[in-house]
């Protein structure tokens, strides 16, 4: 079985000349399908510029980043949107819900870009808020929810077009001991039903969810731990 | 499907601050308002020149003295060159009217009113300046050869003059000189550039011994018998005239027919009309201007938004898309209230002109505020569109 995200020499530099930062190093990773791996390093370790480059966000400086086999280097930011879209459900550490809708609205979002019908994408938005706990808050606006109720309409929203992985850089950062409880329970689940996470965090306790933990220093990968 | 979803993403945007929508939209509205309306006023004052000029027929030319140039012996345009005019040697000239003018002050009791034009003519003046009687009577030939002491007056100088009094049979004192009302005009309306009621005439006599003297006339107005007639009179006036006053070269004095003075009134309005208009058009200029810089704005501070919509997989061109309705929308909404605001307007009275509505400038100002939208609304929209995903999700 080929894995979800092979990544070979992965190379990332900010700026140029002396004032060059080399956030990755040459950085190796595979992750298979179905697992669940945590990514842990101080910071500036270049954790999260590596999940910006899996999920798409940023393009790297060098060396090869295959999603599901196929190579996104070749991939103009037309298809790489597409990717985005299809391929990868990020959750971000501070939510990033867009501001004045609802939650049903924010998780039919990548719906709409994707070209789902109206009644369709309602119907799945409404399982995927469902999946998350958050059926009667469909209509709420994100200055109407809590930070933890937050997180979880973005799980929906990253799972509701379901993806091949589920990236989230530290998705209990801002969240108080319970709400991180159950968000970690729902990608518990998620991963249960045969979805690969892939998350960053500096919690040991978080990283215990992972089947394993991946350790980046200064740009590579330091050691794996199963 | 696309399309439809991104159109609700703009209007969502729009709604999500109606205050700064609503300004923006007012200063398109108020360029598209202010283009209609004032071609409008530009076409309605030309119009109405028209009308002025057209009322005095289609037979009428009008002599007037050419200034004197330098070193060159002008003569003035006498009385009797006018009566030189009639005669066996222009069989198409039914009339020749000497006319003189100038400005007077007029008084009756307390009250004091400067008449915009005093004329001295003779009763033909009527005739040939489409003026109808309202109250009493024209004065005659008779008050003429008399040089009697007897006005008629326009409706401004008779409302001004006289408040609630019936002037006939009035003394008033033109500079200090007593002339008794025999008549009111009929009003005839401003003609956008001066007040057509603002005057009073008086037989040439009168107002030659009273107010003007003996010197040169201010026209004189030529009635032929005809309008086919016309150039067969203005040629035996020439002639007449080159003979009296021994012309070789240049004329002394100027011919107009009703054609020529139209076409010389109008340019004077065309340039008006054009003055206006381009004041319009930059105040519509000024309007797209505000859009650029409110979806600037709007862009900035939504840029982690854009960034979020891309993480989740919108194309650049659905943000582009937004935007660019975003923009097409607000400037659409206020070129329809413009045209709204533009052609209620035009239906009062502006100035004392009545404006004139030009359909194709409505068409053109609608138009031109849409694109305004498209142009002034791709630059920010292009730039919403271009941001990497990353670059849009750090921005504070």
């Amino acid at each position: 079985m080929s894995p979800v995200i092979e990544v070979r020499d992965l190379r990332k530099t900010y700026g140029s000349g002396d004032t060059a930062v080399h956030a990755l190093r040459g950085l190796d990773l595979t992750v298979q399908k179905g697992e669940y791996i945590a990514i842990m390093g101080a910071s500036g370790s270049g954790k999260s510029t590596l999940l910006n480059i899996l999920g798409c966000l940023d393009v790297p400086s060098g060396g090869k980043y295959l999603l599901d086999g196929i190579d996104t280097g070749e991939f103009d930011e037309e298809q790489l949107s597409l990717l985005r879209n299809r391929k990868i459900g990020f959750v971000f550490q501070s939510f990033n819900l867009v501001p004045r809708t609802t939650a049903l609205a924010n998780v039919e979002l990548p719906l709409v870009y994707a070209g789902v019908r109206r009644a369709q994408r309602r119907e799945r938005a409404l399982a995927a808020l469902d999946l998350v706990g958050l059926a009667d808050r469909t209509h709420h606006r994100p200055n109407e929810l809590s930070g933890g109720q937050q997180q979880r309409v973005a799980i929906a929203r990253a799972l509701v077009t379901s993806p091949a992985i589920v990236l989230a850089d530290e998705p209990t950062g801002n969240l108080d001991t319970d709400s991180s409880r159950e968000v970690l329970g729902i990608l518990d689940r998620l991963n249960a039903s045969g979805r690969t996470v892939v998350l960053i965090t500096h919690e040991d306790e978080v990283a215990a969810h992972a089947m394993r933990t991946v350790r980046v220093v200064d740009g590579r990968v330091a050691g794996v731990l199963v | 499907m696309r399309i439809f979803e991104i159109a609700a993403f703009a209007v969502r945007g729009l709604t999500a601050n109606k205050m700064r929508s609503g300004l923006t939209t007012l200063g398109i509205l108020i360029g598209v308002a202010s283009v209609i309306l004032l071609i409008a006023v530009g076409n309605g004052a030309s119009s109405a020149v028209q009308q002025s000029i057209a009322g005095l027929g289609t037979n009428i030319l009008t002599i007037s003295p050419q200034r004197a140039q330098p070193g060159s012996t002008a003569k003035p345009l006498t009385t009797a060159d006018a009566a030189a005019l009639v005669g066996q040697d222009s069989p198409d000239v039914r009339y020749a009217s000497p006319v003189v003018s100038a400005q007077a002050t007029a008084g009756y009791g307390d009250t004091t009113h400067d008449i915009g034009q005093f004329v001295g003519s003779d009763p033909r003046y009527f005739d040939t300046t489409n003026s109808a009687v309202a109250q009493g009577n024209l004065f005659s030939d008779n008050d003429v050869q008399q040089a009697r002491k007897v006005v008629v007056i326009g409706s401004t100088v008779a409302t001004q003059l006289f408040p609630g009094i019936d002037p006939i049979g009035k003394s008033m004192l033109v500079n200090n000189i007593p002339f008794t009302v025999v008549g009111v005009l009929a009003a005839k309306g401003s003609s956008g550039l001066q007040d057509a009621d603002d005057l009073a005439v008086a037989p040439l006599t009168t107002t030659q011994n009273a107010l003007t003297g003996y010197g040169s006339l201010t026209q004189i107005v030529v009635q032929a018998r005809s309008a086919d007639a016309l150039p067969d009179a203005q040629a035996q006036v020439t002639t007449i005239l080159n003979g009296r006053h021994k012309i070789a070269g240049t004329a002394d004095y100027r011919i107009l027919s009703q054609d020529q003075l139209l076409t010389a009134r109008t340019a004077t309005t065309e340039t008006f009309t054009v003055l206006l208009a381009s004041v319009a058009a930059i105040s519509l200029l000024v309007g797209g201007i505000g859009i650029t810089n409110i979806m600037l704005v709007t862009v900035t501070e939504r840029i982690r938004e854009i960034g979020i919509r891309k993480a989740v997989g919108a194309p650049r061109s659905s943000i582009l898309g937004q935007f660019l309705i975003e923009a097409t929308l607000l400037s659409l909404f206020g070129g329809a209230l413009g045209v709204a605001a533009g052609v209620i307007g035009s239906r009062f009275t502006i100035a004392g002109i009545q404006p004139v509505l030009v359909p194709s400038s409505v068409l053109l100002a609608f138009a031109v505020s849409a694109l305004i939208g498209l142009f002034f609304g791709s630059y920010p929209a292009s730039r919403a569109a271009k941001l990497r995903p990353i670059e849009a999700l750090r921005h504070e």
